[in-house]
């Protein structure tokens, strides 16, 4: 049973709940509390079955790469077909389940996310590009739409914002990853950034995606769904974001090098995190207040 | 397979029938919630 809910990253499926949550949360139209229960399980099962699919389709990869290779298949705990039977059944289940139960824009959207992240990411991008995460990182960012839609019904300029958010995040999260794991991707042949383009180059593009990604994350201030407290926090954590990735663009030798990309990675999570966490919280609080 | 793989095996088959029998239960017990929301009222609402 542990292998089966390792195959669905739980890790990974905690951010993804979290941030449909938001999307629920920030939508005009409430959900029935239960119904809502329901459209956050079928979101949590359906990003736990596209993880159980890129394990089966990368079983050759992580086995190869320290990271991962401790997971269900390459230590031989699951066979790829029961992962691959898991990872089906659970997307059919949970799409369906949504698109019944909740609403057939929510349903659709989940199911453009599995297949997003398993087909286009996963089966394509991942050994294929250098632009990997950058496109690849849509299928992370569609969670909040999928939670506003389940509430809405409908997809809206806020839940793309948020869409917005996560997805400018995603390249510099992964590549202060790929800094200091640079050798696993390499022995894996996985074209991450360092690998192809080079340590320095990433390092760029770090803080490039950084820059576009802070002035983003006052998007949801500017337009009205985010208050002040939200518009103060994103330009307090967007500084320190700044800050880690410039860090990680000046160390470039040694153990310094890798502490300064491991803090930019730990807190690029924080700063999604916090970020979400008050907007839910400002939008508690004047559902409170009214 | 020796006598600690079979037992291994079977241990493990049985978690993962009772993981089918559990998820299988919280699938009916879901979509009797759902119906009861969607419904309302009108789950009493029917000719006899």
């Amino acid at each position: 049973m542990g292998d089966f809910l390792a195959l669905m990253k739980p890790r990974v499926m905690s951010l993804v709940v979290f941030t449909a949550f938001t999307g629920m949360v920030l939508a005009p139209s409430t959900l029935h509390p239960a119904l809502a229960a329901i459209a956050l399980l079928c979101i949590a099962v359906g990003a736990g079955a596209s993880g159980a699919l890129n394990m089966w389709y990368d079983a050759d990869i992580d086995a190869l790469m320290q990271r991962t290779a401790s997971r269900p298949i390459p230590r031989g705990r699951v066979s790829p077909e029961e992962a691959l039977t898991f990872g089906v059944v659970l997307s059919l289940g949970s799409v369906f389940t949504l698109g019944v139960l909740v609403n057939w824009v929510a349903g659709t959207l989940l199911a453009l996310t599995i297949a997003f992240y398993v087909f286009i990411y996963t089966m394509w991008l991942k050994r294929s590009t250098v632009q990997n995460i950058v496109i690849g990182g849509a299928a992370g960012a569609f969670p909040p739409m999928v939670g506003w839609a389940a509430a809405a019904g409908s997809v809206s300029i806020e839940s793309i914002v948020l869409f917005l958010i996560i997805f400018m995040w995603t390249p510099p999260h992964f590549w202060a990853l790929a800094l200091y794991r640079t050798r696993d991707y390499e022995r894996a042949g996985v074209p991450m950034l360092p690998v192809v383009a080079g340590q320095d180059e990433t390092r760029k593009q770090i803080v490039i995606y950084s820059a576009l990604l802070v002035p983003i994350a006052f998007l949801p201030a500017l337009l009205g769904f985010g208050g002040v407290v939200y518009l103060l926090m994103s330009m307090c954590l967007g500084g320190v974001f700044l800050a880690h990735a410039l860090r990680v663009y000046r160390e470039r030798e040694g153990r310094e090098a890798d502490k300064a990309a491991k803090g930019l990675f730990g807190f690029s999570i924080l700063y999604l995190f916090a970020l979400f966490a008050t907007l839910c919280i400002e939008r508690g609080v004047a559902l409170w207040a009214a | 397979m020796d006598d600690r793989d079979q037992n291994e095996w079977q241990r493990r088959r049985k978690m993962r029938s009772i993981g089918i029998a559990v998820a299988l239960g919280a699938l009916v017990v879901i979509f009797y919630i759902a119906t009861i929301v969607h419904l309302g009222s009108n789950v009493m609402n029917r000719p006899l």
